[in-house]
């Protein structure tokens, strides 16, 4: 796809950003509140992590040495929380915020103030959620999944605050993916046809559509729940003639579109970045889109394989086996489509690219281990255990998490533009690397061999490999301390940075100066 | 001089390389895969999972072998130009079609194994599986015989106040027993929030869920002692609630059910006696410790917020028949489960007055003792 921009320079009375405080506050500038919601959800990475460093330190050896059981629960119930809705999804509604516009040749999203508002909203529910730690009882610990009853009858006071921040978290969600769809569906520059759009458009324009079916999915099983716990319902109690089973099938009606959410904008970053580091054309663009599509589709009918172990009926078992296998194929195929782009390329290796290749390895790898648990009869053994651990951080860490990397390195200089330091880059690459790998390769042992997840404590033939897994923590975990220095170095200066920034970048976002000026494209640019 | 040098690398990271796969770590590398597990569908269930590995690892190979080639060959050093071929349909179709076809492969294996592992026919020996915060409790529905099953690693164990025993919480007090070669059928439930019953070695993973029977079943020719977990996150002592299973000849089977048998007469025989108030304290100490201390602690204080203190409570203090009730009946709402079938009576009496005359209930309030005639009383049917 070639674009051609019309330059015209327009009046120069326009306004720029307003100083201080309320430029943020006030905002209705999308790369503004793009920066806003990338730096929140580092902030929230950070916070995550923490917990995730406590409680692997719990696990360095067996036996309760750092926390109590209790507080564990609390961690990885927040842990899984904070990096879902706080750190994954945050950041890539950032990402959207500050590149569709640009990327389809539009000055803004097309609902500012609304953009503004949902992010405002997202402090506040992270807020009330963060205060449940204090609060009697202690903060949520049923885990990210809060199967009933344990969330309901069983679960502490506070559970009625995380409720609340959930609904205020879909309600941002829900926001954010109808600006992102109007602005996709209205706004593209003329000539933009859908098949000319960029993958991480397509991706987003995916991921809105999935975020506009689910998060209602989700309000209304923490609605039922609210019900149970304070006005007297039994949606869930068994006792009163609910059913637990419900909950599940409700939860993850939600849950496993959602997964889709936090992975489909990660494959738009990840074409765009082989594409422009192979030099060449990416392989097979329209059957990406449609790779992408049949795994959004296939993401409603696969719920149940999260639920193996309920007691479903075998025909339902049959079924979900077989329709999670499907999701193989169309994954495969972009797999496939990345590693041919690479073929015969004019590869270098920059550390957004390096960032690109080991997701495509590792969210590889993250996938085969899927496959794994698509098999029912090896499900009953792999449910539940650090098997499972380590597949979905193998696809959300190296996968979501490392995509997310990538793009800040290969738009931070259109965003600031500056350079970033490409020697403290590959270093951040290679550590984080290392660690994840150290941290979640054993995991998969672990859990084979047969240590349950979610236990404060384990038997002792799981110890050796538990406390490497730990110190692989500690490394990632210590790292991501490396990027925060190499963002805020780059933000304050470097190397000046050209409006193409790389070689073989495609893209209208590659033909405005760096850094992007405050307003772009108040006149449409054509694509031919 | 410079050789030398190699050499003596060489030398040492061999010497590295063998001491990482002799080391502890690699010790027992088949600890690190899935266990084979003792039955015929935990070998058939070992056999997929082996087989959708080495398919995964192949795939991958190839996969990674053209990525990694391409990454060397391909440099912009190497390639300075690259090509500009974008699109290639008959290729596009094979390696959407190849890979369906694997996968067709292998889900006629899987549902054959499935198909199996569902039939939900009768089993010789029907035991009931109930799952509670934080033990297990089984029941033998044909010989009428029931028993709970409780972690035994000492609290300083986990507290690293002294060294860890062999079976670090692998380990309970009463085992669920089962003869070899017949086929057992567990009916899994579960009386608060939901647990999971594992037990690797038979392959038999199941949700224990309130208001729900989910069956298994499995046919066991070696006799051992056997060890799982619960899998599913059933509130704090998720972690410490294993499963252990002894499998043993029909001729120990049957004398360990005559025992389970005898056992039950002497406990009608103890709630007939006479009991003092010392006798039950003594008694009660120990129910106390095995059923009430995760919550309510081994000081009687609770925890703030979540579970009540017993110590100074108005109604462990002065109200014996509420004492009773909440024991028997449990609280609705809260996590205070009905004790009535998980206590003997003898024991419900023991724990009931063990808290009345502890931690100075007994001098703060009125001391009243129960006795097990009380909790018999208390069973009968209200006219």
């Amino acid at each position: 796809m070639s674009a051609v921009i019309e330059t015209h320079d327009h009046d120069d009375h326009h306004h720029g950003p307003a100083a201080g405080l309320t430029r943020w506050l006030y905002t209705t500038n999308h790369k503004d509140i793009g920066t806003l919601y990338l730096w929140f959800s580092f902030a929230m990475f950070l916070i995550g992590g923490a917990m995730a460093m406590v409680i692997r330190a719990e696990l360095f050896q067996p036996g309760m040495q750092i926390v109590e059981p209790e507080f564990y629960n609390q961690m990885l119930t927040l842990h899984g929380l904070i990096m879902v809705f706080g750190a994954v999804m945050p950041a890539f509604v950032g990402l959207a915020n500050w590149l569709i516009p640009m990327m389809v040749g539009a000055p803004d999203m097309a609902l500012p103030r609304m953009n503004n508002l949902s992010f405002w909203i997202l402090p506040v529910a992270f807020f009330i959620l963060l205060s449940s730690l204090f609060m009697e009882g202690g903060a949520p610990n049923f885990g990210w999944t809060f199967y009933a009853p344990l969330s309901t009858t069983y679960a502490p006071p506070s559970v009625t605050f995380f409720i609340f921040a959930v609904h205020i978290m879909g309600a941002s969600s829900i926001m954010g993916s109808i600006n992102v769809v109007v602005t996709i569906m209205n706004m593209r520059a003329p000539g933009m046809t859908l098949m000319k759009m960029p993958l991480f458009v397509w991706s987003w324009l995916i991921t809105a559509y999935l975020l506009i079916a689910v998060m209602p999915v989700l309000a209304g099983a923490v609605t039922m729940m609210l019900m149970d716990i304070h006005f007297g319902t039994s949606f869930f109690n068994a006792a009163g003639g609910g059913d637990p089973v419900l909950f599940q099938h409700i939860f993850w009606f939600f849950g496993h579109p959602e997964v889709y959410i936090m992975i489909l904008p990660a494959f738009g970053i990840t074409s765009h970045i082989i594409e422009t580091f192979s030099r060449k054309q990416l392989f097979g663009h329209t059957s990406m889109v449609w790779a992408m599509t049949s795994i959004a589709i296939l993401s409603f009918v696969v719920w149940a394989h999260h639920m193996f172990t309920v007691g479903l009926p075998l025909a339902a078992e049959l079924f979900f086996m077989w329709a999670t296998m499907l999701i193989a194929v169309p994954t495969g195929v972009k797999v496939f489509n990345w590693v041919t782009t690479m073929f015969k390329g004019s590869i270098t290796y920059e550390t957004p690219m390096l960032f690109a290749i080991a997701f495509v390895v590792l969210f590889t790898i993250g996938g085969f281990s899927g496959l794994m648990l698509a098999i029912t009869p090896a499900d009953f053994q792999y449910h539940d255990t650090y098997f499972v651990v380590a597949h979905f951080h193998y696809v959300l860490v190296p996968g979501a998490i490392f995509s997310i990397m990538a793009a800040v390195y290969y738009w931070i200089p259109k965003w600031t533009g500056n350079m970033y330091d490409e020697r403290l880059g590959r270093l951040h690459f290679w550590l984080s690397f290392i660690g994840v790998n150290v941290t979640f390769f054993p995991q998969h042992w672990i859990g084979l061999a047969g240590m349950p997840r979610r236990v404060p404590d384990y038997a002792l033939q799981f110890a050796d490999w538990n406390m490497v897994s730990s110190v692989g923590a500690f490394l990632f975990g210590a790292s991501q301390i490396l990027f925060l220095f190499i963002v805020i170095k780059t933000v304050m200066g470097g190397k000046k940075a050209t409006p193409e920034v790389w070689e073989g970048a495609r893209g209208l976002e590659w033909t405005v100066d760096s850094p992007a000026p405050y307003h772009t494209f108040s006149t449409p640019p054509k694509v031919s | 001089m410079f050789k030398n040098a190699t050499t003596s690398v060489n030398k040492s990271l061999a010497a590295i390389f063998l001491s990482i796969f002799t080391s502890p770590l690699f010790a027992a590398w088949s600890d690190l895969n899935m266990t084979q597990g003792v039955t015929a569908i935990s070998k058939e269930v070992f056999g997929l999972h082996m087989l959708i590995f080495w398919i995964c690892v192949a795939i991958g190979i190839v996969v990674f072998g053209v990525m990694f080639y391409s990454m060397f060959a391909f440099t912009k050093k190497k390639n300075p130009n690259a090509s500009t071929f974008h699109e290639n349909t008959s290729l596009e179709l094979a390696w959407t079609i190849v890979p369906f076809l694997i996968l067709v492969l292998m889900a006629v294996p899987a549902s054959n194994t499935l198909t199996k592992i569902y039939d939900d026919t009768e089993g010789d020996i029907n035991i009931q599986v109930i799952g509670y915060q934080w033990k297990w409790e089984y029941r033998y529905l044909e010989d009428n015989i029931g028993f709970f099953s409780n972690l035994t690693t000492d609290i300083d164990e986990i507290y690293n106040r002294t060294p860890k025993g062999e079976h670090y919480l692998e380990e309970v007090d009463e085992a669920v027993v089962i003869p070899v070669g017949k086929k057992i059928r567990f009916l899994i439930t579960a009386n608060d929030v939901i647990h999971s019953w594992w037990m690797p070695d038979f392959a038999i993973k199941q949700d224990a869920i309130p208001g729900f029977i989910n069956t298994a079943w499995t046919i066991v020719d070696k006799p051992g002692t056997y060890r799982g977990k619960c899998t599913e996150l059933c509130g704090k002592n998720h972690g410490f609630m294993p499963v252990v299973v002894k499998v043993v000849p029909q001729d120990e089977y049957d004398l360990w059910v005559a025992g389970k048998k005898e056992a039950a007469l002497k406990m009608a025989e103890l709630t007939e006696k006479t009991w003092t108030a010392e006798e039950l304290v003594q008694r009660g100490e120990g129910i106390y410790q095995k059923n009430c201390v995760a919550c309510h602690q081994s000081n009687g204080a609770g925890i703030t917020g979540i579970f009540p203190a017993l110590a100074g409570s108005d109604i462990v203090l002065n109200n014996k028949a509420r004492h009773l009730e909440i024991l028997m009946e449990g609280v609705q709402g809260a996590a205070m489960a009905s004790y009535a079938n998980q206590l003997s009576e003898v024991d419900m009496a023991a724990v009931i007055t063990y808290t009345r005359r502890s931690w100075g209930n007994a001098e703060n309030g009125d001391g009243e003792i129960v006795v097990p005639t009380d909790i018999v009383d208390y069973k009968k049917p209200k006219v």
